[in-house]
C-alpha cells in the first residue's frame, strides 16, 4: 500500500479553524452574555451555523479544485515529549468535508426550527448556547487530524449531547436520561483511550498518517485489539449494541436535539471513526466481522424494538438505532461499502431530521403528547407537516426512487456479497430489516396522520408556523432526492478517501437483490397498513410474549440491569455503609456526646480507631503473608 | 583526622526551611501578638520562596550531600528526582502558606486561637472572634522541612526521621480548627494514633531489612538483594512492613481509611497542605525506596503492588461516586489518585518523571479546589454538603467557572492538566508492560469522572436554594491561592512541554 499523506492546506482551505471558531464564538457569546442576550440570542446560534455552512460550502468547493484532496493545519503542539508529538492539527479531506456539510447544512435548518420551537422556552438563549457548542465539538471531531483531536471532540459532543438532554432538569426523566446517556457514552469512551494508549505505545503517534502507515506492522494481536477498541468506542457514541439503550432515552430532550444530535450528527460518529480508521479495521479479517456482527444484531435489535413502541419518538430513536446499525454493516463489510456506509449516513441524515422535527411538528400541535395510539387523521390538520412526514416515510422504507432505495438497497447487495454461508447471515439479516422497517414506519405513519381521530379531549391540533414548516419542506426535499443525487458522485468523491474499489459480487445479483427488497418492503407496508388503517386501541393492551418482550426493549434494559445497575448499587450501598461508620457516624456520636444521650454511639466511636487499625494490620499481614508466598514458590 | 566534605549549597533548602521554622518559634516569643501575623507570613513565604530558589541553583546536580574521606555517605542523596520533588514541595507550601493565612473568609481565619481551651465552653465561643494562632506557621515550616527531607533521604534511619518530622506538626495542625472543634481534635487523634502505628511498622521493617542487608542504606539494600546469603524472609518482611508504612502516608487501599475523616475533619487549608504536598513527599519517597532500594527484588513484590494498587483505584473511585461532602469526595478522589500513581512506582524507572508530573499536576489542582471549597460558606462555617452547592453558577459565576475548571481537570477532560499528567502516566505504564493497571486505571478514572461532573451539573443546570451559601470574595491571599492552582492546571493542559522537558530530565535516581 502507498504510504497516506496529507498535503498542507492553502487558500481557503487554511481557514479550517474558522469552521470550528465561529460556533464556539456563538456559544461563548451566548453562555457568557447571560440574560441580556434574551431577545436576540438565538439569532446568533442560528447566524454562526449559517456562516460555517456558507464557509464549508466554499471549502467544499475549493477541495474538488484540488489535485490532492486533502488539507492539513497544524495549530500549535500540544504535548511534545521524546518521541511522541501531539499537534493541535485539523484535517480537511474529502470525508471530513461531506460531514462538515451534514452537521453545518443540517444543523442549519434544525436551528432555524428550534427558533420556533423553543419560542415559549425561559432557557432558549442557553439551549442555542449548547446547541453551538455541540456543533463546536461535532466539528472538532470530524475535523480533528489527529486522534488526540478526534477524542477531544469526542468527550466535547458527549459533554453537549448530557447538557441538552437534561435540558429539561425539572423532568426526573430527562436528569436520568441525561445520566445513563453520559454514562455510557463514558463506558466506551475507555475503549478509545485504550485506544489511543495502544497506538502510542506501539506506533509511537496519534497522527493519523502516521497510525495508518505504521499500522502494517502491528502483530495480529495488536491489531485485533485496536481494532476491537475502537469498535467498542464507536459502538458507545452510535447507539450500537451491546451500548443501544441510552440513545432511546435520549428522546426526553427537546425535539430539535433528539433531530440534531440522536439523528443527524453524534451518533453518526462512531460511524465516521470506522470510517476514518479503516486502514485498522480493514488489516484484521476478526476485527470486520465483529463490526458487521454487531451492525447486523443492531439493525435488527432496533427494527424489532421499533415495532412495538408507541411513543413517536421513541419508534423514531429505535429506528436510528437500527439505520446507523446498516451503517455499521457497510463500514464492516469493507472495501466498496465504506463509501455505501458513507452515503446513507447523509441520506439518513436528511430524512432521519426531518422525520423528527414533523414529530415535534406534531408535538407542537398536540400539547406535547407523543402517544401514536391518540393521534389519528392529522393529515387533514397540518397539510405540510403531513406531506414532508410523507416524504421521510417514503424515503426510509427505500421504495424506488426515494432517498433510502439508493443508499439502502447497495448495502443489502453488499451484504450478500459477503463469501460463503456468512453471505447469506448478513444479506438475509438486511433484508429482514427491511421488511420490518417498511412495518414499524408504515404502522406509525398511519397511525399519525390517517385513520380515525382518537385525540384526548383537549388538543386543538394546528399547523406549525413558518419558521418550524420552512426547514421542514427543505429538508422533505432532501428526503427525497438526497439518495440518489448522492449515490454516485459521493462515491467518486471519496475514492482518495477509501481508495479505488471494486463492487463485490456474490450469491444474488444487483437487480435480484433490488427486486427482493421492493418485494418485502411493499409486503411489511401493506401489512401495517391492513393492520391498523382503522386506528388501534387508545390504551396499552395485553399482548403476545414477542409483543411484550419486544416491548421491554428485547431485554436489554434487564441485561444492563443486571450487568451493571445491580454490581453498581451493591458497591454504592456498601460504600454507603463503610461511610456511614465514618465521620457521619462521629458527627452523629458526637452531637449524641454532647446532648448526654448515646452511650451507645460514643462507645461505638471510639472504636473507629481501633477498626482503623486493624485494617491497616490485617492489610500489613497481608502484603508480609503474600510475599511469603512469592518465596515459597 | 578523619576529613567530612559537606555539600552545604546542596543542604541549603532545607537548612532554610528549619532556620525560619526555629525563628518562628522566637517570634511567637517575642513579637507582638498584633504584628505576629505579619512577620510569621512574611517569613514563611519568604524562607520557603528562598528554599525554592536555593533548590533551582542545585539544579543538575547527582551526588550524596556528605562525604568522609572521598566516600560517599548516602543519607542525604541530592539527585533529579529528589531536587524536582523538593522544588515541587517549596511551591505547593507557598501556595498552600497563603491560603493557610487568609484571614477574610471567616473572621479571624480558620484556625483556633487558644487550642488548650475547652471546646464549646463559654471561653470558646468568646475566642471564636479573635484571629487565630500564629504558631500554625512555623509548625508548617517544620512539616515542609521534614517533606523536603523525607524525599532525598538515601538511607531508611534519615528517612525515618524525615517521616516523623513531617507527621508530627500534621497531626497537630490538624486539630486547630476554630469551627467544629470537636471533629477536628477527633481527626487530629485518629490522625495521630494510626501515624504512629504506621511509623511503628516503618522501624520494624527498617530493623528486618537491617538484618537481612547488614545496612539501612537503601543502595546497600539493593546490592543485598542479590548477593546477601541472610534468608530472605527477612527481606520480605521489611518490604512489607516498609511499604505498608509509606503506602498509609499515600493513602492506598488498605491503609487509607484515615483520610477521608480527617481531610473532613482538619481545618481545610491543613487539607489542602496533606492533599498536596504530603502526597508529594510520600510519593516522592516511595519512587526512591522502590527505584533505589528494591529494584533487586522487584520481581517479589510486584504482585501484591499490583494488588494494592487495583484495590486503591477502584476502591476510590467507587466510594467517590456516593460522597454528598465536597471534602469527602476529594478525599476519596485522593486515595484513587494515589492509585494511579502507584502505577508510576511499580513501573519504577521508564515512569519517575511521569509520576512526578502527575504528582505537580495533581497538587495545583486539588490546592485550589480546596481554596476554593474554603470560599464557599454557610454564615461562617464552610458549606461543605453538596446540594448547598447548587446554583452555584447563579449567584457566583465566576467561583463557579474556576471550580468547574478544576472538577474538570481532575476528571481528566482534554486540555487540563489531569489530562496531560493521566495520559503521559497511562502511556509510561503502558510501556513498562503494565497493561492490566493501566486498563483498570482508565476504568477507575472513568468512573471517577461522574462525581467530579455531577458536582459541575450541580454548580451549572440546578437551581440556588433561596437561602444559597455565600461566596467571600476572596481576599489577596486566598485570591493568589485559587488564581496560581487555576493557571497551573489550564497552563499545564495546554502547554505542558516545558515541565514535561524538565521531568525527563530529571528522573534518573542516584544509586540507580
Amino acid at each position: 500500500m502507498e504510504p497516506i499523506t496529507y498535503a498542507q492546506a492553502t487558500g481557503l482551505l487554511s481557514w479550517t479553524w474558522l469552521l470550528i471558531a465561529l460556533p464556539a464564538a456563538g456559544a461563548a457569546v451566548l453562555l457568557l452574555t447571560g440574560r441580556r442576550a434574551d431577545k436576540w440570542g438565538h439569532w446568533v446560534g442560528v447566524a454562526t451555523i449559517g456562516a460555517a455552512f456558507a464557509l464549508a460550502l466554499g471549502m467544499f468547493a475549493s477541495l474538488a479544485g484540488l489535485d490532492d484532496k486533502s488539507a492539513a493545519t497544524d495549530l500549535f503542539t500540544i504535548i511534545s515529549v521524546g518521541e511522541v508529538h501531539i499537534e493541535a492539527s485539523l484535517l480537511f479531506d474529502p470525508l471530513s468535508a461531506v460531514f462538515c456539510l451534514l452537521i453545518t447544512g443540517v444543523g442549519f435548518l434544525i436551528h432555524l426550527y428550534a427558533v420556533g420551537y423553543m419560542a415559549h422556552d425561559e432557557g432558549r438563549r442557553k439551549f442555542f448556547g449548547y446547541f453551538n457548542l455541540f456543533a463546536a465539538a461535532m466539528l472538532v471531531l470530524v475535523l480533528g487530524g489527529n486522534y488526540f483531536m478526534t477524542f477531544i471532540g469526542w468527550e466535547g459532543v458527549g459533554l453537549a449531547s448530557y447538557l441538552l438532554i437534561s435540558f429539561w432538569q425539572m423532568k426526573p426523566a430527562a436528569a436520568t436520561a441525561g445520566k445513563k446517556a453520559f454514562l455510557t457514552n463514558r463506558v466506551a469512551d475507555v475503549g478509545f483511550l485504550l485506544a489511543m494508549f495502544l497506538m502510542v505505545s506501539t506506533i509511537g503517534s496519534l497522527d493519523f498518517a502516521n497510525v495508518f502507515n505504521g499500522a502494517e506492522g502491528l502483530s495480529d494481536g495488536t491489531s485485533l485489539a485496536l481494532g476491537l477498541l475502537l469498535l467498542a468506542a464507536a459502538c458507545g457514541k452510535s447507539g450500537q449494541w451491546p451500548f443501544q439503550t441510552w440513545l432511546p432515552d435520549a428522546m426526553e430532550g427537546p425535539t430539535p436535539v433528539s433531530a440534531l444530535i440522536h439523528a443527524a450528527t453524534m451518533v453518526t460518529a462512531g460511524v465516521y471513526l470506522i470510517a476514518r480508521s479503516h486502514v485498522i479495521f480493514s488489516l484484521n479479517e476478526n476485527v470486520q466481522t465483529a463490526v458487521v456482527v454487531v451492525g447486523a444484531l443492531t439493525l435488527l435489535f432496533g427494527a424489532i424494538v421499533g415495532c412495538a413502541k408507541d411513543d413517536i419518538k421513541r419508534v423514531l430513536a429505535w429506528s436510528t438505532v437500527s439505520q446507523i446499525g446498516y451503517m455499521f454493516l457497510a463500514v464492516g463489510l469493507g472495501g466498496a461499502a465504506f463509501a455505501l456506509g458513507i452515503i446513507h449516513l447523509l441520506a439518513h441524515g436528511f430524512f432521519k431530521a426531518g422525520l423528527f422535527l414533523g414529530s415535534g411538528s406534531v408535538m407542537h400541535a398536540m400539547n406535547d403528547q407523543t402517544d401514536i395510539r391518540r393521534f389519528g387523521g392529522l393529515w387533514k390538520v397540518m397539510p405540510l407537516t403531513y406531506a414532508t412526514f410523507a416524504a421521510g416515510w417514503l424515503a426510509i422504507i427505500g421504495l424506488f426512487p426515494f432517498s433510502g432505495y439508493f443508499s439502502k438497497d447497495p448495502i443489502i447487495a453488499a451484504a450478500f456479497a459477503r463469501e460463503g454461508w456468512q453471505g447469506w447471515v448478513t444479506g438475509g439479516a438486511a433484508l429482514l430489516g427491511a421488511a420490518l422497517t417498511a412495518f414499524y414506519m408504515t404502522r406509525l405513519f398511519i397511525l399519525t396522520f390517517h385513520g380515525p381521530k382518537r385525540w384526548t379531549e383537549d388538543v386543538h391540533p394546528h399547523e406549525s408556523p413558518a419558521i418550524m414548516t420552512g426547514p421542514l419542506v427543505l429538508l422533505g426535499l432532501g428526503s427525497l432526492a438526497a439518495g440518489g443525487l448522492m449515490a454516485t458522485p459521493v462515491t467518486d468523491w471519496l475514492v482518495p478517501v477509501f481508495g479505488e474499489q471494486h463492487e463485490a459480487h456474490g450469491h444474488l445479483t444487483h437487480m435480484q437483490v433490488t427486486i427482493a427488497t421492493t418485494a418485502v418492503v411493499v409486503l411489511g407496508a401493506v401489512l401495517a397498513w391492513f393492520l391498523f388503517r382503522n386506528g388501534t386501541e387508545e390504551a396499552p393492551h395485553a399482548a403476545a410474549w414477542p409483543v411484550r418482550v419486544a416491548r421491554a426493549d428485547l431485554g436489554g434494559e434487564a441485561v444492563n440491569r443486571g450487568l451493571f445497575e445491580r454490581p453498581g448499587r451493591l458497591a454504592a450501598n456498601a460504600s454507603v455503609a463503610v461511610d456511614g461508620r465514618g465521620v457521619d457516624g462521629v458527627v452523629n456520636g458526637l452531637s449524641a456526646a454532647v446532648g448526654g444521650s448515646s452511650r451507645r454511639l460514643l462507645a461505638l466511636q471510639t472504636g473507629f480507631v481501633r477498626s482503623y487499625a486493624l485494617s491497616i494490620l490485617s492489610g500489613a499481614v497481608i502484603v508480609v503473608a503474600a510475599l511469603m508466598v512469592v518465596v515459597i514458590q | 583526622m578523619s576529613e567530612m566534605s559537606i555539600d552545604w549549597a546542596g543542604l541549603a533548602p532545607m537548612i532554610i526551611v528549619f532556620a525560619s521554622a526555629f525563628a518562628g518559634l522566637l517570634i511567637e516569643a517575642s513579637v507582638p501578638k498584633a504584628r505576629r501575623l505579619v512577620v510569621q507570613v512574611g517569613l514563611a513565604v519568604l524562607a520557603l520562596a528562598a528554599a525554592f530558589i536555593a533548590v533551582v541553583l542545585n539544579a543538575g546536580k547527582s551526588a550524596t550531600a556528605f562525604a568522609l574521606e572521598g566516600t560517599d555517605i548516602g543519607s542525604v542523596a541530592l539527585d533529579g528526582p529528589g531536587l524536582f520533588l523538593q522544588g515541587t514541595i517549596a511551591l505547593l507550601s507557598v501556595v498552600a502558606v497563603l491560603l493557610l493565612a487568609e484571614q477574610r473568609t471567616t473572621r479571624g481565619g480558620d484556625f483556633v486561637s487558644e487550642a488548650a481551651v475547652v471546646a464549646d465552653s463559654a471561653a470558646d465561643i468568646a475566642q471564636r472572634r479573635e484571629s487565630g494562632a500564629t504558631e500554625i506557621f512555623p509548625l508548617t515550616l517544620f512539616a515542609v522541612g521534614g517533606m523536603m527531607m523525607f524525599v532525598v533521604a538515601g538511607d531508611l534511619l534519615t528517612m525515618f526521621v524525615a517521616l516523623e518530622m513531617l507527621s508530627l506538626p500534621l497531626y497537630l495542625l490538624c486539630g486547630l480548627a476554630k469551627r467544629r472543634r470537636l471533629i477536628s481534635q477527633e481527626a487530629a487523634l485518629k490522625y495521630f494514633l494510626l501515624g504512629a502505628f504506621a511509623s511503628a511498622f516503618f522501624v520494624y521493617g527498617m530493623a528486618m531489612l537491617y538484618g537481612f542487608a547488614g545496612t539501612i542504606s537503601l543502595t546497600g539494600i539493593n546490592a543485598a538483594g542479590i548477593n546477601s546469603n541472610e534468608p530472605r524472609i527477612l527481606l520480605y518482611i521489611g518490604v512489607g512492613m516498609i511499604a505498608v508504612a509509606m503506602l498509609f502516608k499515600a493513602a492506598a487501599v488498605p491503609f487509607h481509611m484515615w483520610t477521608p475523616d480527617v481531610y473532613t475533619g482538619a481545618p481545610t487549608p491543613v487539607t489542602a497542605l496533606m492533599a498536596a504536598c504530603v502526597k508529594v513527599a510520600a510519593f516522592g519517597a516511595l519512587l526512591r525506596v522502590f527505584n533505589v532500594g528494591l529494584q533487586s527484588s522487584a520481581w517479589d513484590w510486584h504482585t501484591i503492588l499490583v494488588v494494592i494498587a487495583i484495590a486503591t483505584m477502584i476502591g476510590g473511585a467507587i466510594f467517590a461516586v456516593t460522597q454528598r461532602n465536597i471534602k469527602r469526595l476529594l478525599a476519596y478522589s485522593s486515595i484513587a489518585n494515589a492509585g494511579y500513581l502507584l502505577i508510576g512506582v511499580i513501573s519504577l524507572g521508564d515512569a519517575v518523571g511521569q509520576t512526578m508530573f502527575y504528582l505537580a499536576a495533581y497538587g495545583f489542582t486539588v490546592i485550589a479546589a480546596f481554596a476554593v471549597v474554603s470560599l464557599v460558606r454557610d454564615g461562617d462555617d464552610e458549606a461543605t454538603d453538596l446540594s448547598r452547592w447548587a446554583g452555584l453558577g447563579k449567584n457566583s459565576t465566576g467561583t463557579a467557572v474556576i471550580f468547574t475548571v478544576l472538577m474538570l481537570a481532575l476528571a481528566g477532560i482534554p486540555f487540563t492538566s489531569g489530562f496531560t499528567a493521566k495520559f503521559s502516566l497511562f502511556s509510561a505504564g503502558l510501556e513498562a508492560g503494565e497493561i492490566g493497571l493501566v486498563v483498570v486505571g482508565v476504568v477507575s478514572s472513568a468512573i471517577l469522572a461522574f462525581p467530579y461532573l455531577r458536582v459541575v451539573v450541580l454548580l451549572w443546570l440546578n437551581e440556588p436554594a433561596p437561602d444559597a451559601p455565600t461566596v467571600n470574595l476572596p481576599s489577596p491571599m486566598a485570591g493568589t491561592v485559587v488564581a496560581a492552582g487555576v493557571l497551573a492546571t489550564v497552563l499545564l493542559g495546554v502547554a505542558p512541554g516545558f515541565l514535561l522537558d524538565i521531568v525527563s530530565e530529571a528522573s534518573t535516581f542516584l544509586g540507580t
